[in-house]
């Protein structure tokens, strides 16, 4: 699988060029950021828990960084664990040259808070009190937070059924000129 | 917010509605992959699998589906895999199911297949390649991460300056002096201009003689006078007519025209290019609000951001940003309900202010001109090193002056006027911007006046030739000093401001370093600075060629300059910047300093009449008459072809034709819009048609279960069944009264 210590070998480098939107030296930094993170464990562990892959520094201060190792992981246990493969997906969509469609589909599942399809009012409000802050006085009031949703379901809510479903979603992003910029992650690190 | 409770069913504990998983549009969702209890979910992860019939035998397996089923295949096998949003597994399974169904094809095609797979590797690598070589890269990406996308595109937007100026530079230097340069070197045969005997023609040296003290230098090369002048710097140094070359001559003047306009062209088309797309978009926002909201909350995380300090800035700007939006909506409300005498009143108030605004620009603008007049007058004599020097630099100074007081004014007065907040913002912008580009134009106006009035009153040469023998050198000595000065200030504010700044606030704990506070970078006025430098480049390379070379290395040492204050001294603002409609302010701006820039251009080549002492120019009136001349001079069928573009007749034609065009996108637009609106009606009344059927058919499915089980009461069907999705009367929630009849 290699995820040991050991150098990725030249077919699995190649069929991750091919499969993700990663150049090489990006999937070698991939390797090597990931085998730190198993440094300490056990060696045969084929998967990081998250909170390990949470202690990343890109990805501590980020406010949705567990709903990334929860839509990210294909663990069968939905702890949000991340193998080599879902880690190289994860920079996959967060890199500079993902499709916008790409970062868009994984935006909407980061979003949906409750995982059932459409951003509904409870989703909308989560993610904002996500992006505003999580103590008292960071918070908009009730008031505002009513407003605020009301605004962005008028925004993109089409088919006035009060969610967004994830076409409404893609349709929205594809004329927000802020999105491609703001969803590009790290792996500059030298 | 009320849910739509017929979908969301699960806290009820009844199981879905398997009918919503059948229906083609949800097939798309195919992400919605749930543990393996739940079988029709699991089915829907992978696309292949056909849809059993599960709950009710009606449905099944629909055509429609299928169809569905089969466009989906058909797409995802037309994109590189990894542009499908599916883990690294299912990736690679497709990848091999693809390679399998590669081989059952002719190997032609299989060739193709591989061929083009290999020129997009070549084609990714050498992309990035080029991206390696970008200037500034890293430290670009450092930025970006400290401080967002915000602070982000200013530095791209010097960036691209910096790369605009060399290539201007280019220009010049390949078809002005190159030429110049290589004519002894490639047997070339120049005829310089001498007009002899002449009065206008007597240029004074002004090179200074004898023993020369050391600051003189200092002045010379602060103010482009003395040893400079007769430099490759000026204008006045290009007294070259024709060079004969071997094989062709090269027309020197016919070059120098040329190539002026040029690169005012290449700027003009790189700029429209570069704001393409943001202006796109804001053409095709017919809305009222842009979006605003959507883009704030969807795209307004900066994943960027690796600090948590950085962090807790962003997310206070966020709210800092939703806040004043819900108020400016709040305030625009309360603007639709104002009364007509309230009206009137703040009418008349911003009628007043405004006058008070062209007062204080009239005034700015007057002091300009005394100043530019004084300078010139107090040139001619020299009184000390230091006096000398402030003459010199005497309207810069007012300028610079102007420009630093009329921003404060301005904030001043914008607080009377009533405004909505973000409109306050984009106003006072304007007079500043107005404000600063337009006193270059009065300085190169109070110039020329000077220079086109004469002791007599009626000039012989067209110009004061006494004072000014080679008055575009003098012009071009003006610009220089423009750009010196700007340098000297933009330099001279980071060092003796900013940094004394920090440094007070930080080890000092008195009320003074409270209230000024850390400084913040202010992306408006910085870019102002920059457009500034840029504009007097764009006006003053006619008359100093070598100014894109001076303007190159000034941003490119403006950049680290500016990084370094940015690092140290700087903390994000807390009104943010979006970088989205920044880039379009940045370019918007760039665009208004281009055309001011062009007008003192076009009246300087074509109006007033150029000096016979000096430069290429010598045997024309005004420089522009070397066109018409070469165009005599050419063959008869390009020189028809050439009047023919010119005449009346053509451009009137153009002019008609253009308007006839512009009318057709217009309606076509307007068509569109239309379109779109009868569109997004018609996706309303479907979604409700889908739902209001679902109920009917959940009724009429629970109504038979109900029979069957051997209720035998009759129930009523619900009149109530509103399409509404609002209602509170969801398919489950309906429990009909046991005494009441049913239609089946």
């Amino acid at each position: 699988m290699g995820t040991t210590a050991s150098q990725l070998g030249k077919d699995l480098l190649s069929e991750y060029q091919e499969l993700t939107f990663l150049t090489k030296q990006e999937i070698l930094l991939a390797h090597k950021r990931y085998s730190e993170l198993l440094s300490k464990e056990d060696r045969n562990l084929t998967s990081v828990p998250m909170e390990k892959v949470l202690s990343l520094p890109e990805l501590k201060s980020n406010p949705f960084r567990k709903r990334i190792c929860h839509v990210f992981s294909t663990s069968d246990m939905k702890d949000g664990s991340l193998t080599f493969e879902d880690f190289l997906d994860l920079l996959s969509a967060f890199s500079d040259s993902a499709t916008l469609e790409i970062k868009s589909h994984y935006a909407f599942r980061i979003f949906d808070f409750d995982d059932d399809g459409t951003l509904d009012g409870g989703d909308l409000e989560k993610l904002v009190n996500c992006l505003t802050g999580k103590t008292e006085d960071t918070r908009l009031t009730p008031e505002e937070m009513r407003q605020l949703i009301s605004n962005i379901l008028e925004e993109s809510d089409i088919d006035k059924d009060g969610t967004v479903n994830l076409s409404e979603f893609q349709h929205v992003i594809s004329r927000s000129p802020d999105f491609v910029r703001a969803k590009s992650l790290f792996c500059r690190t030298a | 917010m009320e849910r739509d409770s017929v979908f969301h069913n699960d806290r009820l504990g009844a199981p879905r509605n398997p009918l919503l998983d059948q229906l083609p549009s949800y097939q798309s969702l195919l992400y919605r992959r749930k543990p393996s209890a739940s079988g029709s979910n699991k089915r829907r992860g992978s696309s292949r699998t056909r849809l059993g019939s599960s709950s009710s035998g009606k449905w099944g397996q629909t055509t429609l589906a299928r169809q569905h089923e089969e466009k989906l295949r058909t797409q995802t096998l037309q994109r590189p895999v990894r542009e499908l949003p599916k883990p690294m597994a299912e990736k690679r399974r497709d990848k091999d199911q693809r390679l399998e169904q590669a081989k059952d094809l002719s190997s032609w095609s299989q060739w193709k297949q591989s061929t083009r797979r290999t020129l997009r590797r070549l084609k990714e690598d050498g992309f990035e390649m080029l991206s390696n070589l970008e200037l500034w890269r890293g430290d670009i990406h450092v930025i970006e991460g400290m401080f967002g996308t915000g602070i982000l595109s200013y530095f791209s937007f010097l960036r691209f300056l910096v790369l605009l100026n060399f290539i201007m530079f280019l220009l010049m230097f390949g078809f002005v002096m190159l030429p110049i340069i290589t004519a002894p070197h490639a047997s070339g045969n120049t005829t310089f201009n001498h007009v002899d005997g002449f009065e206008c023609s007597n240029y004074p040296s002004t090179s200074r003689r004898g023993l020369v003290v050391f600051h003189q230098h200092i002045t010379d090369l602060l103010s482009g006078a003395g040893f400079l002048e007769q430099t490759y710097l000026f204008y006045g140094y290009y007294k070259v007519e024709t060079i004969h070359f071997p094989k062709f001559t090269y027309n020197l003047p016919l070059a120098y025209l040329l190539v002026t306009i040029a690169y005012l062209f290449l700027s003009l088309i790189w700029i429209v290019k570069r704001s393409a797309t943001g202006f796109k978009r804001k053409l095709v926002q017919d809305e009222d609000r842009f979006q605003s909201f959507c883009n704030k909350i969807f795209a307004g995380w900066d994943f960027c951001i690796v600090n948590d300090s950085a962090a807790r800035l962003k997310r206070s700007s966020l709210l800092y940003e939703l806040k004043t939006d819900l108020e400016e909506e709040r305030i625009k409300q309360k603007i639709a309900d104002r009364t007509r005498k309230e009206k009137c009143r703040i009418y008349v108030i911003r009628l007043i202010l405004n006058l008070f605004v062209i007062a204080v620009l009239a005034a700015c603008f007057y002091s300009i001109y005394i100043a530019t007049n004084f300078s010139q007058k107090a040139q001619m004599t020299k009184v000390n090193f230091i006096l000398d020097l402030i003459y010199e630099y005497l309207p810069s100074i007012v300028i610079t002056l102007a420009n630093f007081i009329t921003p404060l004014i301005f904030s001043l007065i914008i607080q009377f006027e009533d405004y909505s907040p973000a409109f306050e913002i984009r106003f006072t912008l304007m007079r500043c911007v107005f404000m600063r580009l337009t006193s270059i134009c009065v300085l190169l106006v109070s110039l020329w006046g000077q220079i086109t009035s004469c002791q007599e009153g009626n000039c012989v040469c067209g110009y004061n030739h006494i004072l000014y023998p080679c008055w575009e050198s003098r012009v071009g000595q003006e610009m220089y000093k423009l750009m010196i000065f700007d340098f000297i200030i933009i330099g001279a504010v980071t060092v003796f401001v900013e940094f004394p700044r920090k440094l007070i606030v930080d080890y000092c704990d008195c009320g003074l370093a409270k209230w000024w506070g850390q400084q913040e970078f202010a992306i408006p006025q910085n870019v102002l600075e920059i457009v500034y430098g840029q504009t007097i480049c764009w006006i003053g390379t006619f008359y100093c060629p070598l100014l894109p070379a001076i303007c190159t290395i000034k941003y490119f040492i403006i950049f680290y300059i500016k990084k370094v204050t940015l690092v140290n001294n700087c903390r994000p603002a807390t009104r943010p910047f979006r970088a989205s409609s920044s880039n379009f302010f940045f370019l918007a701006v760039l665009l208004i300093g281009l055309a001011l820039a062009c007008v003192p251009v076009t009246i300087g080549i074509a109006q007033i009449s150029c000096s016979q002492a000096c430069g290429p120019f010598v045997n024309y009136t005004t420089s522009w008459e070397v066109l018409p001349r070469t165009v005599s001079q050419l063959p008869a069928g390009a020189r028809t072809f050439l009047l023919a573009i010119s005449s009346e007749a053509f451009a009137v034609s153009l002019f008609v034709i253009t308007c006839l065009a512009m009318f057709y996108v217009i309606a076509l637009a307007g068509a569109h819009k239309r379109v779109i609106n009868q569109l997004r009606e018609q996706l309303v009344m479907d979604g409700r048609d889908k739902r209001f059927l679902i109920q009917k058919l959940c009724q009429a499915q629970r109504t038979c279960a109900i029979i069957s089980t051997g209720a035998g009461s009759q129930s009523h069907s619900s009149d109530r069944v509103s399409p509404s999705y609002r209602s509170n009367s969801g398919v489950f929630l309906i429990q009909p009264p046991p005494d009441s009849a049913t239609h089946v």
